[in-house]
């Protein structure tokens, strides 16, 4: 029986992690991240998990000794934001490259410089080329859920790669909302027993984890990985069938929302796009057939199937919570633009940067943005591609 | 508790590294490893850093490594040891493992003095049940003979090359063994190839000692150093006989001198057959050797005095 409780996104995250009960955990504190690892490690204290902490001098070495710990052969998991995901960033490559399945609760923050602890995009975006895979989750509810599905996907054979899930930095990881829990032995027998694969532990099969590749194979390597890539659609589509069994909500590679038969429509990740469905209805009421869609399986990115998505539109505006500087479009515009450079009919695209450095979005946002996805429906004229708003002049 | 060591006991032993790898001819750094895994009496589960060892030893399809090893990346060999250690300590503590298996990390120099610093001592806080061997080679030579906080005064190194202003590294060498000694874990030592019985020894009781254990175990290299390839154990000889590496340990806080010279012989004798340190001979750098012995002396006159407070 599920229970229902008010509590906030890393309340929620830290509960679906004491349900896993990993057997190794490395732990480093960093804003807004930190209040997740509080709250696990008093479980720890109070017996309420198996788990054996790793209290890391450095979110380098959480990394490192969470690629050890998976290696060795167990559950593994930590948590981390901005600065610390950026500190990350070379371990990132070698737990997906060695094929480790890892789960890193990822609550997104702006990076330095300057310093800001508030709600962005820009951490996780910096490590979507990683090799791991990214749920993104609009509120505490997801992030719990997708916490959880998290442990099933990254584990599957035929995936074996970390996962990263995220949330946003204090819209959601310090917002009380109210939230679904399932009971512990449903999550207990939704990720199952974890499964062992070349375990360092087993000392009788030595096996040797890293080795140097030479230009010879290197190559074939890196195909290899990429063809695992291909193959998590369908096993993220496979959790989530079985999720909804357990908890009756229902989650694909991304959400559509009232997109079916629109022809203005919004594309963003996580929190901004509950304030979004609001003023979309706002225009439904209206006659203005908007509609949004949010991705969650950001990485792989289903490129196929979002641009299904989106073709039909007339004008579509792809909202970044993240620049991608270089005098680039943001990472997320540049992922849609991509899954619809096939069709030869598509939408009018348009880019928006917003809500840097936690910087609100808010309803008139979303408004401004619409009424300009109306205007370029009906004129077919775009004054410019990209655009921050939200900000002065 | 590990059995007493014994030569006959060493010699029937499989050696768990397998030859064939590709280290230099003449390489210190593999008999080291093999003395290492020799001198374990449990099987053990190993970590390196990236150097030369790591790269020489497991390039894929092949591995000389006949243990399970692990290499994550450069700084991090500690922390990674850390990971496989705590998995091991959970797993056994829900009974899915019952063997008894100790934890051994490699780190070159530069993944130990410099850039793994911080990992290690990390780790040695945490008191992770672990054994850390630096095989310090004194310069980054897998990425062509730079400059390390391990390098001795004087010696040329590729980016410290001996010039007409320069005068190779002006700094003398960090003390790491110190260092690690500092942070009052259970066991540091310092060894040395030359006397393999006393290197072995350490090894196999620093197994048994539960808790972090570090050891710096000097690793001579016939290209950084320009020494021919049948000088490694003879050169770390000498670098024992000179004190440039006394031989020694600290346990529980207390130091004991393993190997005393019966005389200590001059710096010079250590550095004259190498070619990284060919230029300290001409008139104008002789300065240099002189405080490369002062350097040796004073740390030599510690170690004794502290050796001698430790005394029973
Ligand atoms: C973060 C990072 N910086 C630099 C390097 C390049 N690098 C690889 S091995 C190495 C030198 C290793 O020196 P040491 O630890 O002394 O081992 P040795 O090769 O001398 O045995 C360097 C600088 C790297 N792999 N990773
Ligand atoms: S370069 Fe030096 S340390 Fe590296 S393998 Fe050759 S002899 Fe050994
Ligand atoms: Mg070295």
């Amino acid at each position: 029986m599920a229970k229902t409780v008010a509590a906030t996104g890393n309340e929620a995250v830290a509960n679906a992690l004491r349900q896993v009960n990993p057997d190794v955990s490395a732990a480093y504190p960093i804003t807004p991240a930190t209040d997740i690892m509080q709250r696990f490690t008093s479980f720890v204290s109070n017996g309420k998990v198996k788990t054996e902490m790793i209290l890391v001098e450095s979110e380098h070495s959480a990394m490192s000794a969470c690629i050890g710990a998976s290696a060795a052969g167990g559950r593994v998991m930590t948590v981390t934001s901005s600065q610390g995901l950026a500190l990350m960033w070379e371990m990132l490559f070698i737990a997906s490259g060695l094929r480790l399945p890892i789960v890193m609760p990822v609550v997104n923050r702006a990076l330095s410089a300057p310093l800001n602890i508030h709600c962005d995009h820009s951490d996780a975006m910096g490590a979507r080329d990683s090799g791991w895979i990214q749920l993104w989750s609009e509120n505490g509810q997801e992030a719990y859920d997708n916490t959880i599905q998290a442990f099933l996907i990254g584990e599957h054979m035929d995936i074996r790669l970390p996962v990263m899930v995220c949330m946003d930095g204090f819209i959601i990881s310090h917002s009380i909302e109210r939230i679904e829990y399932l009971e512990d032995n449903e999550v207990k027998n939704f990720i199952g027993e974890f499964r062992q694969l070349n375990p360092l532990l087993d000392i009788e099969h030595p096996v040797s984890y890293g080795p140097l590749i030479l230009p010879d194979y290197y190559m074939e390597f890196r195909k290899a990985q990429d063809e695992v890539e291909s193959k998590v659609f369908r096993v993220v589509l496979d959790a989530a069938k079985d999720f909804e069994k357990i908890s009756g909500r229902k989650y694909g590679l991304f959400e559509t929302y009232r997109l079916d038969d629109a022809e203005i429509g919004l594309v963003i990740l996580n929190s901004a796009a509950g304030t979004s469905k609001d003023v979309i209805d706002e225009f439904r009421n209206r006659g203005i057939k908007a509609g949004l869609l949010k991705p969650r399986l950001y990485r792989p990115f289903p490129y196929k199937e979002t641009g299904e998505a989106l073709k039909h539109l007339k004008a579509v505006c792809v909202l970044d919570r993240a620049d991608a500087f270089g005098g680039s479009y943001g990472p997320l515009f540049i992922d849609i633009s991509t899954s619809l450079y096939t069709y030869s009919k598509k939408p009018i695209l348009i880019n928006k940067i917003y809500g840097l450095g936690g910087r609100d979005y808010l309803p008139e946002h979303a408004e401004l943005v619409l009424n300009e996805l109306t205007e370029i429906a009906k004129t077919e004229k775009v004054k410019t591609i990209k655009e921050y708003i939200g900000v002065r002049g | 508790m590990a059995r007493p060591l014994s030569l006959k006991e060493i010699s029937k032993k499989e050696v768990l590294i397998s030859s064939g790898h590709r280290m230099c001819a003449g390489c210190g750094a593999p008999t080291v490893i093999k003395m290492v895994l020799l001198a374990s009496d449990y099987p053990i589960i190993a970590a390196t850093a990236t150097g030369c060892l790591e790269v020489s030893t497991c390039i894929s399809d092949y591995t000389a490594w006949k243990i399970p090893w692990i290499h994550s990346a450069f700084e991090n060999a500690a922390a990674t040891i850390s990971g496989v250690e705590t998995m091991y300590r959970s797993l056994k503590k829900q009974g899915v493992i019952s063997k008894e298996i100790k934890f051994v990390a490699f780190g070159g120099d530069g993944g130990t003095y410099d850039i793994g610093l911080q990992s290690l001592s990390g780790a040695v806080e945490r008191g992770h049940d672990m054994l850390y061997i630096c095989y310090d080679n004194q310069a980054y030579m897998n990425t062509g003979i730079q400059r390390s906080s391990a390098t001795p005064r004087g010696a040329d190194t590729t980016t410290m090359p001996a010039g007409s202003v320069v005068p190779g590294k002006t700094e003398p060498r960090k003390n790491l063994t110190r260092i690690m000694a500092a942070h009052d874990l259970p066991y540091a030592a310092q060894a040395s190839p030359s006397h393999w019985m006393d290197l072995m020894k350490k090894v196999r009781k620093a197994f048994d000692i539960k808790g972090p254990k570090f050891m710096n175990i000097l690793s001579p290299c016939n290209r950084g150093w320009r020494s021919r390839t049948d000088e490694a154990i003879m050169l770390s000889r000498l670098a024992v006989e000179t004190c440039h590496w006394p031989l020694y340990e600290v346990e529980y806080g207390v130091t004991k001198i393993t190997f005393k010279p019966k005389e200590k012989k001059p710096i010079v004798d250590f550095l004259k057959p190498q070619g990284r340190f060919k230029h300290l001979f001409k008139p104008e750098n002789e300065w240099m050797i002189k405080k490369l012995q002062e350097d040796i002396d004073r740390e030599w006159e510690r170690l004794q005095k502290e050796a001698s407070l430790s005394a029973p």
